[in-house]
């Protein structure tokens, strides 16, 4: 099956730009696959979306979505993918609904009426349904302006999904959401996933909203500085520690060095788990410990890493 | 077909958005009472006299020409603030033709552009603008043609911004400058040569003129007011309404793909 996402040697220079905003980035993305693209401003991260949603043409290289060329086939890549934009871009001043029937006439799925009890019967089960599905109910027949900010990007998504895309591009989509909301998007976002076995690729700044992605690309100045899986990206970068303790610490201090583990002593002995697993450490010990804990680095301590090391 | 139902939507949505605007609407009632009562009343009781001709009558045609000019190219280069907001972006993102956008903002905007100058013209029969059966008739191809050219020029501004803030600019510097070349308010029958130039090369001239041949024919103030034969306007408007549809379509087009 040809990838859901397939970018090779993508360039992007403005037309009164110095640098290329994007500068010779490479990558696949499988269908089906959680796909984040991570990097600080002015990375190339919305510019790369743009083109891949072709509302920006690329200055050289290929890119295909679905399999369709986004420059000779831009309709076709555009029939294919859902987007859910960074700034809102629902019609404040129309309803839910309306928001929603201009969608699914844009995208030829149903012809256009002025009312909704004049559009097909078809049309108006599936706004039910997915309005039921979004707990928006009847609500879906109010101003968008007067739903939550959590709702108002629910129905964005339920819109976006409507002509069923096969690539559902989300840019930063939980911008100015509460805990809450955010948390709720993500649930309702990961059901959508498995439900409908979409190929999801976001950029955000919300590094753990990344964590559950199955590969992380992060960009730097136009560049690819990192590519794979959370767990890969972290692994390459930052390494497990154990932190340890014990009652009689210079009989531990002499176990650890006998093992020629690299370790800081400060409050407790911090472990660095770049040889062994943490059971393998412990075992080769064997004296009592009075306090034994893991700490996994998180993906944004490798982001931050590989930035730094990117910007020397 | 499609593209068909594309471009009625579009422009259904602008006419909805109007109704469910209320500031809009407000406006669209008080304008005609400034401009015509009070602009127009204020200048017919002070210089109607001396200029020979019925004042609010000629503040009526020229505002009446100037709103359905000006709004349509106003909606039309509204796409470019939209752009990054709103629901213009989920249009450039969907499986449809850069010329149905095109058309559909033209259309809607037009729909828009007449429901605002419905009272308007209420408001002149109120002041007792004579508006013939005839007139009144002819309006309406006339407000659709205005119409057409004022989105067909916006398109064509449209095509020279680089942002929302350079379209404040633009506007201001292409359209100040026109009410007084096309006569808005005060007569134009005698200008220098050079004035006389740009006065030619202003569309909204030809919108107003327009107006002003329809609404005055047969009345005595004709030949006072009007500066063209209504003929001559049509056609003048078409071959303005032909190339900027052309050209301004084709830039946009060509600018939306080399994006």
């Amino acid at each position: 099956m040809a990838p859901a996402i397939e970018v090779r040697d993508l360039v992007k220079r403005y037309r009164k730009g110095k640098v290329n905003a994007v500068d010779g980035i490479s990558f696949e993305v499988e269908p089906g696959e959680f796909f984040a693209l991570l990097g600080p401003n002015g990375a190339g991260k919305t510019t790369t979306i743009s083109i891949l949603t072709t509302t920006l043409s690329p200055t050289s290289g290929s890119v295909r979505i679905a399999g369709h060329d986004i420059v000779r086939e831009a309709s076709m890549v555009r029939r294919h993918v859902g987007i859910i934009f960074q700034n809102p871009s629902l019609d404040m001043n129309l309803t839910g609904e309306e928001n929603i029937r201009f969608h699914a006439v844009l995208y030829g799925l149903y012809p256009y009426r002025p009312l909704f009890r004049l559009m097909p019967a078809a049309y108006r089960l599936q706004v039910r349904e997915l309005a039921e599905m979004v707990a928006l109910g009847a609500d879906v027949f109010k101003p968008v302006r007067r739903l939550s900010g959590g709702m108002q990007r629910k129905l964005e998504i339920i819109r976006g999904l409507m002509h069923h895309p096969r690539i559902l591009f989300l840019d930063e989509p939980t911008r100015g959401l509460d805990v809450a909301s955010r948390r709720t998007l993500w649930q309702y976002i990961e059901e959508l996933r498995r439900e409908h076995e979409l190929t999801i690729c976001l950029t955000t700044h919300q590094l753990d909203e990344a964590e559950d992605a199955d590969r992380v690309c992060i960009l730097d100045h136009g560049h690819v500085v990192a590519i794979g899986s959370p767990r890969d990206v972290k692994a390459q970068l930052v390494h497990e520690r154990l932190i340890i303790d014990a009652a009689d610490r210079d009989a531990l201090r002499r176990r650890l060095r006998q093992m020629h583990l690299s370790f800081t002593e400060d409050r407790h002995f911090d472990i660095s788990l770049d040889r062994l697993t943490a059971y393998e450490v412990v075992h080769g010990i064997g004296q009592p410990l009075t306090m034994l804990r893991t700490e996994s680095a998180s993906l944004e301590d490798a982001y931050l890493r590989i930035l730094a090391s990117s910007d020397a | 077909m499609h593209e068909l139902n594309v471009v009625i939507a579009l422009a259904g949505r602008d006419l909805l958005k109007f109704f469910r605007d209320p500031g809009r609407m407000i406006a669209a009632g008080i304008f005609p009472f400034v401009t015509i009562f009070l602009l127009g009343g204020t200048l017919q009781l002070n210089l109607g006299k001396a200029a020979g001709f019925n004042f609010i009558g000629f503040t009526f045609t020229g505002f009446l020409g100037m709103t359905l000019f000006q709004s349509t190219a106003q909606g039309l280069t509204s796409l470019m603030d939209d752009r990054q907001n709103d629901f213009a972006q989920e249009m450039f993102v969907s499986p449809i033709s850069r010329y149905s956008i095109v058309i559909g903002k033209i259309l809607g905007e037009t729909l828009v552009a007449v429901m605002q100058v419905v009272p308007m013209v209420v408001f002149a029969a109120i002041l007792r603008v004579p508006l013939t059966a005839t007139a009144l008739a002819l309006l309406v191809p006339v407000a659709l043609l205005s119409c057409f050219m004022g989105g067909a020029f916006g398109l064509l501004l449209l095509n020279t911004m680089s942002d929302s803030r350079a379209s404040n600019q633009v506007f201001n510097f292409v359209f100040l400058p026109q009410y007084f070349l096309a006569g808005l308010i005060s007569p134009i029958n005698n200008l220098p040569w050079y004035l006389e130039v740009l006065s030619l090369a202003s569309p909204m001239r030809y919108v107003i003129d327009l107006a002003r041949g329809v609404v005055f024919a047969g009345s005595r103030d004709y030949g006072r007011v009007v500066l063209l034969n209504p003929v001559t306007n049509v056609a003048v408007l078409a071959l303005m309404l032909g190339v900027f549809l052309i050209v301004g379509t084709t830039l946009f087009v060509r600018r939306e793909t080399n994006r």
